[in-house]
């Protein structure tokens, strides 16, 4: 067990004029569950494979523990890895395939079973040991690949989209095994996944990344009460959450004809205009007419919550006069009274729930 | 149970037409398929006497040869055709079982009447004297057996299937796996380069080596790469083809067919190589394995089936090699092979019967490995 430290890592590939991961900067913490999450191509696999040893780190280091591993050979670093496709020996047995590192170690044969028999046990194969993968169904395979890695009690777990192969049932199931199992076992963990879901459900923190570059790196909580970014604000949540330009004006932000307040303080830095972000759950009906008009598009009844999907005509952009296109716009109300299609309505967003980003940077402005 | 209902629809429509059209027999089909194969059997055969006997009449050999495809190509599917006609004549219950054997039967008795047949008469002829005139029991068995020629042989064989197929596979796996590590272009060059031998003929190949291992007096100049480098070295040159110490002349021969062979090796192994999933290798990197141990232990096991079949073709290959020894030493100073010695009794020494009975015993060593092939082909669909 041990800490994780990127201090700078980099990774270019030759003829890529960007780094596919740009001077990332993380400490993970003993025992930790850290999730890489981010759209597909923005590094989050280069960076666990950087730490796995699988590619090269072109700048920076890489620390296990107080161990600088930046060089060193995958085989040199104690971590163990879930691959998305299982990766596991097509002629070996579900036994041999978990035992193989141990095997290769130098263990005692007897000790490798033993080890291969407790692992198994946990995570329910016992019964499949003298198979070989491809007589297993895709979740027991999954768990196969799981074994491989607990088996050798390495200092960190690294596991890059273990789930994306499985069903959508098994999927929700098989994250909460892996979760408590990590609970369980306490090793650091650095998961991968393009599931914003999976990310916010199993991570002690989450790591967004976009374009190699780190965005955000917090407690799902704080991720998603606090986004840094115009990004991490877009990506983290679902539905994602209504961002929109507009305007400021004395005493906050004017939506729409609705000023949304807003610290005069936090203001200062901003130009004249900003990024408004609210999140669809965040948003009430207003009954006297003020505040942002949306035509209802769709509405998703899902029982307790509605979602509607409509647009907003408004000028948004008072200041300089200009007309923005039809924005997209998502609310959740109230699922016994939800609006008709078709109907105008007028939604307010709860007051210390919106979040204010720079027009240009996209930083979020003020607390 | 789809092909099932598939089928049954368009047979309702037949009934439909005449509910029991298909089910009689239909003496106008059945006697036209008979006529039509008759008529066809009998023009081609004529078709073919005639190129054998009245070539002139054709003007040239083109137009033969353009005939003879055309003749056999139409020929073999107009009989299909009528043979295909004749079955449906047939009433419905006798023409489904029928049709498979009906088609499968032309294909069958060429098959007999190329190889199973001269089989037979292989054996017989090893029982009969040197004109295949008369039996004289297992007379021949016993002088192929006291020769020292067919020992040399044998012995020369089993030298030849030891070193030959092994050395194939492993020079095969060394190319694939030293080409997959060059860049994109070099990978091509390289394997174009090793696979081009394999499109020369044995005997084409035989004669290049026959003009490496040449011999010419000291003090000449010598034509002979090998000698040309011996003899650069300071060294004296040799006859390299008639040192049977250690069967060294065996072993330059040797030589020969694996440089004709590594290609073929080569592509088949490194498709396999490409097909090893690069996550196994890894995840045994991962595992703490050298890159030695996961050569051994992750992709050796997963190209198996590759590296057996390439084993065997070369194995059978080698089983046969005929030419490469023919043309270089013709099987003097000790390097007779099981092949040579048999073409030399048979057209040389005009001994049919001992020439027969020396591939008799070369059929029965191959039959096990044969089987041994087939079955290994059955696990692999198997598994």
């Amino acid at each position: 067990m041990a800490t994780v430290t990127f201090d700078n890592a980099t990774r270019q590939y030759p003829g890529n004029p960007v780094p596919s991961v740009d001077k990332l900067n993380i400490e993970i913490e003993d025992g930790e569950f850290l999730v890489f999450v981010g759209p597909s191509g923005c590094g989050k696999s280069t960076s666990l494979r950087m730490l796995a040893g699988l590619e090269e780190v072109n700048a920076g280091r890489i620390l296990i523990g107080d161990r600088d591993v930046t060089n060193l050979s995958p085989k040199d670093r104690d971590v163990a890895m879930v691959f998305q496709n299982y990766a596991l020996y097509p002629h070996m047995t579900v036994a041999d395939n978990m035992g193989f590192a141990l095997k290769i170690a130098g263990v005692d044969k007897g000790e490798i079973r033993k080890r291969v028999e407790e692992a198994a046990k946990i995570l329910d194969l016992s019964p499949y040991l003298d198979r070989k993968p491809k007589a297993l169904s895709g979740g027991q395979r999954q768990r196969v690949a799981m074994g491989r890695a607990i088996v050798r009690s390495p200092q960190v777990f690294l596991m890059d989209e273990p789930l994306s192969n499985l069903d959508a049932k098994l999927r929700v199931q098989t994250r909460t095994q892996i979760a408590s199992l990590q609970r369980r076992l306490g090793v650091t963990t650095v998961y991968v996944t393009h599931d914003q879901v999976e990310a916010m459900t199993m991570g002690d923190r989450v790591a967004v990344l976009k374009d190699g570059i780190l965005m955000q790196c917090d407690s799902p909580r704080r991720m998603y009460d606090h986004p840094q970014n115009v990004f991490v604000a877009g990506f983290i949540g679902s539905p994602a959450m209504n961002l929109m330009e507009a305007s400021v004006t004395d005493g906050g932000v004017n939506l729409g004809g609705h000023t949304v307040p807003v610290e005069r303080d936090a203001l200062k830095s901003a130009g004249k205009n900003v990024t408004l972000g609210v999140r669809p759950e965040d948003l009430e009906l207003s009954d006297d007419g003020s505040g942002i008009p949306v035509t209802v598009d769709v509405v998703e009844e899902l029982g307790a919550d509605a979602y509607i999907y409509g647009s907003t005509e408004q000028k948004l952009l008072a200041s300089t006069g200009e007309t923005g296109g039809p924005v997209p716009f998502i609310a959740r109300v109230d699922g016994r009274r939800p609006p008709e299609k078709g109907t105008v309505i007028h939604l307010k967003p709860k007051s210390g729930h919106v979040h204010v980003f720079n027009a240009d940077s996209g930083e979020r402005i003020g607390d | 149970m789809t092909t099932a209902t598939s089928d049954a629809a368009p047979r309702q429509k037949l009934r439909d037409d005449d509910p029991e059209a298909n089910l009689r027999l239909n003496p106008v089909k059945v006697a036209i398929g008979i006529l039509g194969m008759v008529v066809i059997a009998w023009a081609l055969g004529n078709m073919f006497l005639a190129f054998g006997y009245y070539p002139e009449k054709f003007g040239s050999k083109l137009v033969i040869g353009v005939l003879a495809v055309i003749g056999g190509v139409g020929g073999a599917a107009a009989l299909f055709y009528f043979l295909n006609m004749f079955v449906e004549g047939l009433p419905r219950r006798l023409s489904e079982g029928f049709i498979p054997y009906a088609f499968v039967l032309p294909g069958l008795a060429l098959v007999t009447l190329m190889l199973i047949y001269p089989t037979f008469q292989t054996v017989n002829y090893s029982f009969a004297n040197s004109d295949s005139t008369a039996y004289i029991g297992f007379a021949n068995y016993r002088t192929i057996f006291a020769d020292n020629a067919f020992w040399t042989s044998i012995g020369n064989n089993v030298l030849w299937l030891l070193i030959v197929p092994a050395i194939v596979v492993a020079l095969g796996v060394v190319v694939a796996v030293l080409a997959d590590k060059l860049s994109a272009t070099g990978e091509k060059v390289a394997k174009s380069l090793i696979f081009l031998p394999m499109a020369i003929s044995f005997v084409g190949a035989s004669a290049i080596w026959g003009l490496i291992y040449a011999y010419n007096n000291p003090g000449q100049s010598q034509t002979g790469l090998l000698n040309a480098i011996v003899v650069g070295l300071g060294g004296q040159p040799q006859t390299w083809l008639a040192i049977s110490t250690a069967k060294l002349n065996s072993i330059l021969l040797m030589v020969i067919l694996i440089w004709l062979q590594v290609g073929f090796g080569m592509v088949l192994l490194s498709s396999a190589i490409k097909g090893v999933p690069e996550d196994t290798i890894e995840a045994a990197r991962i595992d703490g394995a050298s890159e030695l141990q996961i050569f051994w232990k992750v992709i050796v096991p997963q190209i198996r089936g590759t590296v057996i079949t390439v084993f065997v073709t070369v194995f059978i290959l080698v089983l046969k090699v005929f030419d490469i020894v023919y043309v270089t030493t013709n099987g003097s100073y000790g390097s007779d092979v099981i092949a040579n010695l048999f073409f030399n009794k048979l057209f040389a020494a005009s001994e049919a019967g001992q020439a027969t009975a020396i591939v008799v015993v070369l059929l029965v060593a191959v039959i096990p490995l044969i089987w041994f092939q087939i079955k290994h082909f059955k696990d692999e669909e198997a598994g």
